[in-house]
């Protein structure tokens, strides 16, 4: 409402009411207002009008030429009505001509139709007789499938119409053809510098020529059989080369042929499409692939005979190892390629050889310095003989044992590249089982240790006539002692520490205890041991021997100094101590004694004093009963003479000191003596006694045998008078 | 005497010289010789074993002559025996001398100290001055043999006085001397066997000019004494100073079929059971006697099978277990070294073994051990 009544006041709009206009503005305007107001409606009105009239003249003009127009068309329809009549006209006289053509031209059409088709037919026909010569030419150039293609587009119209005479022979001619095409594709088969996919594509094409796939298959196979024995042959010719070019050329070379062989033989023989072909039946599916089967494990099996020759003998464990890795991921990628057989295992087993191998090789070498070691400290020992004493015992004991310790070590070290981390094969359980435990710890450490004892033992059978300086048994025996001791834990820790071998044990592995090879060690230590005390005693035992036996007892003259072979024994006797002290110790309780001079003057005049005693016993009246020996006897304790011995100087030299007295003994028992005869056993015996009983444990033991030996020759004395014992004291320290 | 406790008899003398009274196969009986420098003080022992009682009888003769050295029974003949004996001829030389003796009647048993009859000497003189054994002919008392020097002789026994049959002698570098001998029991006794150094010889009197066959360094060392395996041809055992007791085949002299080491001093006697040649003794200068089985080289390896072989497969192995390779027995009652021992003729399970200060020791084969023997 308040709209049209604002609109009411618009002068302009719809609404516009000019009483209420009018009386507003009377109302509300001055006068002034409203006159100027006026003159401006008036102004306005004005102007309307004559835009009006401008308007209606000019739509008059248009009125006047509109009418114009109208009557011009008028008299143009006149015109077209009359041009259309003729256009009907001439219409009908062209239709009645074109019916007249067509019905002129239908018969030579039929004709050209025919004639056409003849000459299709005719090209075909020609294609036909061309073929034979079209396939000479095609075999001629090599093109090979267009032959075939050619001739399999042909052959259905052949087999068709083989029966009419002209056909039969240009089939004729096409098999002969195809048959050479055969002859020819299978000849290319056979070539030997056929590639595999030229191959491919030759079975291919025979294949499509429905040659039977069974006989194909074993063409195929027996002819990638040569190939790959081709390449097996190269194998082998460059066994000389460095291993990881072999292994690179047996994976390039020989493997990626095999693949490509397996997977063209695949193709074409094995994932045809069933559609393709209905002879292919299930029964042909297996046949071929357990014929490929057979073939894969064929050649495999030579290739991991070839490289596991290969394998077996190379110096650089390192590179071995690069070598190795390399050919398991290889393997390990034919796995996906042929998953019948797991040819990662045999790998596996492949390396495991190889690293057995390694370890033996190592073992061998070991071994081997073993010898040289052995043979090095011989000769020297040989060399030294001329020269007794102690000369540098000490450090061929070192020479023995720590280089050997040190080359376990430096092999160990070098195995150690077997178990890398990085390598494809380093983290199979079977792997590591087989090479930690048994190959490395077992075989090699262990093996080497028992090669060590058995060594050493080998040097205490046999006669006892040493063809080596008896010293070496010292040193063997030292050697095993000390590895007893000490080295046996040090290699076997180290090995177990390396080889994580606590981790990789299984019940299944067998594995020999520390204890086991110290006790090994301590048995040979032993044996050698008393193998040398045997050969040393045996060798003094044989000085006295022939010193009692050569001499004529009966016609002596009269004791003037100690024989000289008294002397020989005492000074090797000596000699052998010093020997002995470089690698035994004292025994406990004789420590004191050889370092306490005052305590060793005491000892000996002690010593002497009892034996005085005991000789004085031996009066003419008491010769017959041997009354103290026997005392002795009743209170000491049976003498074992080939005994085992400590590992300790004073038990080595009591054994040799007791084997050799005994020897005395009985060599005296066997003779007749005269007075001085037995006197110059006397003088002996003494001489001995002054200078033997310090290398002994129990100084009694000497003195029992010592007396035992004069008693027994005062036994067999014609005229038992013995001498004085200040003249033998005198002879004795004079001699 | 149904206690295996040892027997023991003391000399007074010294001895070395011990022998089965060979002819006398129902008493146990041994003989035994003293050794003194004091020539005409030497004896001869007849020492007989009681079995009832395990009681000895002894009888003891004069040796006058010399100190015995070696003593021989009469493989026939009960009271004849041999001895080599050392005595101090005019010019105050040591010489080694052979006697065949006779042992008087002895109705009674007497303290005193009877004579012997001194039937012939067996003067080895000419042929050396080391004579170390007269060997009877092991059947034939006719005949022995004589070791002395480098030579072995055999007599004729048949006459008082003693005839010289054949003379073998080795003749190699560096003065070889026979340390013993002992006849070869098989091949109609045609063979004697020689001991020197540690070699070991035999030759055939039938052409004794050359060694028949030898084992050349069978020992080490010295060798002391061999015996015959009188079961079964071609098998000797020897024993030596390095301690070894060893077991030939004789055809094939390059390894012994067995070694074994029992005794910590050298062996000095080695005799084979007669009747059971797996029992082996010996005595050793460590003051031992060792007896040991060796089954698996004697003539009876598996046991005293029965000829029809149907055992089972469990006795079988309770056979193989009893006779495994072994000691049997270790005697430890001598205190001085034993040079001698010997099986008894009469009883297979009695033994005696002599030790140099005159203790004549008589044991058994362990009980135990004679019934798996004869079980």
């Amino acid at each position: 409402m308040t709209d049209n009544l604002s609109n009411s006041y618009d002068i302009n709009g719809q609404h516009f009411n000019p009483d209420m206009y009018l009386q507003k503005m009377l109302k509300e305007c001055t006068l002034k207002q409203i006159m100027d107001n006026e003159k401006e409606i008036i102004g306005d009105t004005q102007t309307l009008l004559s835009d009006m009239q401008t308007l209606v003249y000019e739509n008059y003009n248009k009125f006047i030429s509109a009418t114009d127009t109208i009557g011009k068309m008028k008299s143009d329809f006149k015109k077209m009505e009359d041009s259309m009549d003729l256009l009907a006209t001439n219409m009908d006289s062209i239709t009645s001509f074109s019916e007249q053509i067509s019905s002129t031209l239908q018969g030579t059409r039929q004709q050209i139709s025919r004639l056409s088709s003849v000459h299709a037919l005719l090209k075909r026909l020609q294609f036909l007789f061309k073929l034979p010569g079209k396939l000479k030419d095609r075999m001629n150039e090599g093109n090979y499938s267009q032959a075939v293609q050619d001739y399999i587009h042909a052959q259905r119209v052949l087999n068709q119409y083989g029966n009419m005479p002209s056909f039969q022979g240009i089939q004729k001619d096409c098999e002969e053809i195809v048959e050479e095409l055969k002859s020819q594709l299978r000849k290319q088969f056979h070539k030997r510098e056929a590639s595999t996919k030229s191959l491919a594509e030759s079975v291919d094409l025979l294949l499509q020529l429905n040659e039977p796939a069974d006989s194909l298959c074993a063409d195929f196979l027996t002819h990638a059989d040569n190939r790959l024995a081709e390449q097996l042959a190269i194998l082998k010719d460059m066994c000389e080369n460095d291993i990881i070019e072999y292994v690179d050329m047996g994976s390039s070379g020989f493997l990626s042929d095999l693949c490509l062989i397996v997977a063209s033989y695949n193709d074409m023989f094995v994932n045809r499409t069933p559609a393709d072909d209905t002879d292919f039946s299930d029964d042909f599916d297996t046949k071929a692939l357990t014929r490929l089967n057979v073939f894969i494990m064929d050649n495999m099996k030579k290739y991991f005979d070839l490289i596991g020759k290969r394998v077996e003998d190379v110096a650089d464990t390192a590179v071995l190892v690069r070598a190795l890795d390399r050919f398991h991921r290889r393997l390990q990628a034919m796995n996906m390629l042929c998953t019948e057989t797991d040819f990662a295992r045999t790998g596996i087993d492949i390396v495991i050889n190889a690293g057995r191998k390694q370890c033996r090789n190592h073992l061998h070498s070991l071994k081997q310095h073993l010898s040289e070691t052995l043979a090095k400290v011989r000769q020297t020992l040989a060399a030294k003989v001329t020269q007794d004493g102690d000369g540098g015992l000490a450090e061929l004991q070192a020479t023995l044992v720590m280089p050997t310790i040190e080359k376990v070590k430096g092999v160990l070290q070098d195995l150690l590249v077997f178990l890398q981390p990085d390598l494809s094969f380093s983290l199979k359980p079977h792997f590591l089982q087989s090479f930690c435990v048994d190959e490395v710890r077992e075989g090699l450490v262990v093996g080497y240790l028992h090669h060590l004892t058995a060594t050493a033992s080998g040097f205490c059978t046999g006669s006892d006539v040493p063809k080596f300086p008896p010293t070496l048994l010292l040193l063997l025996s030292k050697m095993c002692i000390e590895f007893k001791d000490s080295s046996v834990r040090y290699l076997l820790t180290t090995t177990d520490d390396l080889f994580n071998i606590e981790q990789h044990a299984t019940s299944e592995n067998f594995i020999t205890t520390e204890s086991e090879i110290c006790e090994n060690f301590q048995t040979t230590a032993q044996n050698l041991l008393n193998h040398y005390v045997r050969l040393q005693g045996l060798a003094v035992s044989q000085m006295l021997r022939k010193s009692v036996e050569t001499r004529d007892w009966l016609h002596t003259i009269e004791p003037r100094t100690v024989r000289a072979v008294m002397k020989r024994v005492v000074e090797d006797v000596t000699a052998i101590e010093s020997q002995v002290a470089v690698l035994y110790d004292d025994a406990d309780g004789q420590m004191d004694r050889s370092s306490d001079s005052s305590r060793k003057t005491h000892s000996v005049s002690v010593s002497r004093h009892q034996y005085r005693s005991n000789w004085s016993s031996y009066t003419p009246s008491h010769l017959d009963s041997s009354l103290v020996t026997n005392i002795h006897k009743l209170f000491s304790e049976r003498i074992e003479f080939f005994s085992s011995v400590q590992f300790n100087k004073a038990s080595i030299l009591t054994g040799i000191i007791k084997i050799s007295l005994k020897t005395f003994l009985e060599c005296v028992r066997l003779r007749t003596f005269s007075k001085y005869g037995l006197q110059q056993i006397q003088v002996d015996t003494h001489y001995l006694q002054l200078y033997l009983w310090r290398f002994v444990t129990d100084e009694n033991l000497v003195h029992f045998l010592l007396d035992e030996i004069l008693g027994s020759a005062v036994h067999r004395c014609l005229e038992p008078v013995l001498m004085e014992p200040s003249v033998v004291d005198i002879i004795c320290e004079r001699g | 005497m149904e206690n295996d406790n040892p027997v023991i008899y003391g000399l007074e003398f010294q001895a070395r010289a011990l022998s089965a009274q060979t002819a006398e196969t129902d008493i146990v009986r041994f003989l035994v010789g003293t050794q003194s420098l004091k020539f005409s003080n030497n004896q001869i022992h007849l020492v007989e074993l009681n079995e009832e009682t395990g009681s000895l009888k002894t009888q003891v003769f004069q040796h006058p002559v010399g100190e015995i050295w070696s003593l021989q029974a009469s493989p026939t003949e009960l009271d004849k025996f041999v001895t080599c004996y050392n005595t101090l001829n005019d010019e105050g030389i040591c010489q080694m001398k052979g006697a065949l003796w006779k042992l008087p009647n002895v109705k009674d048993d007497t303290n005193e100290i009877l004579q012997l009859d001194k039937i012939s000497d067996i003067d080895t003189t000419p042929y050396g001055n080391e004579l170390q054994i007269i060997a009877y002919h092991p059947m034939d008392a006719t005949k022995a043999v004589s070791v002395v020097d480098n030579n072995f002789v055999l007599w004729d026994l048949t006459n008082t006085c003693p005839q010289v049959v054949t003379v073998g002698t080795l003749s190699t570098k560096g003065q070889p001397r026979f340390t013993t001998g002992k006849w070869n029991p098989h091949n109609g006794c045609n063979q004697f066997v020689t001991l020197n150094e540690n070699n070991v010889r035999g030759w055939d009197f039938r052409k004794p000019s050359e060694t028949a066959w030898n084992i050349p360094a069978a020992h080490s060392q010295i060798i002391r004494d061999l015996d015959f395996n009188t079961n079964r041809q071609y098998f000797l055992s020897t024993c030596g100073d390095d301690g070894y007791m060893k077991f030939w085949d004789i055809r094939h002299p390059s390894e012994p079929v067995m070694s074994r080491m029992e005794h910590s001093h050298w062996v000095w006697n080695i005799r084979i059971n007669r009747f059971h040649d797996q029992l082996i003794l010996t005595s050793s200068s460590d003051s031992r006697v060792i007896l040991s089985s060796i089954a698996s080289i004697s003539s009876e390896p598996f046991g005293h099978v029965s000829p029809e072989d149907d055992t089972t497969s469990a006795e079988e192995n309770s056979n193989k277990d009893k006779l495994e390779d072994g000691v049997v027995g270790k005697y430890e009652e001598h205190e001085d070294s034993v040079y001698a021992v010997e099986w008894s003729s009469a009883d297979p399970w009695t033994f005696a073994s002599l030790s140099y200060d005159g203790r004549l020791v008589l044991n058994k084969v362990p009980r135990k051990y004679k019934y798996q023997i004869l079980l």
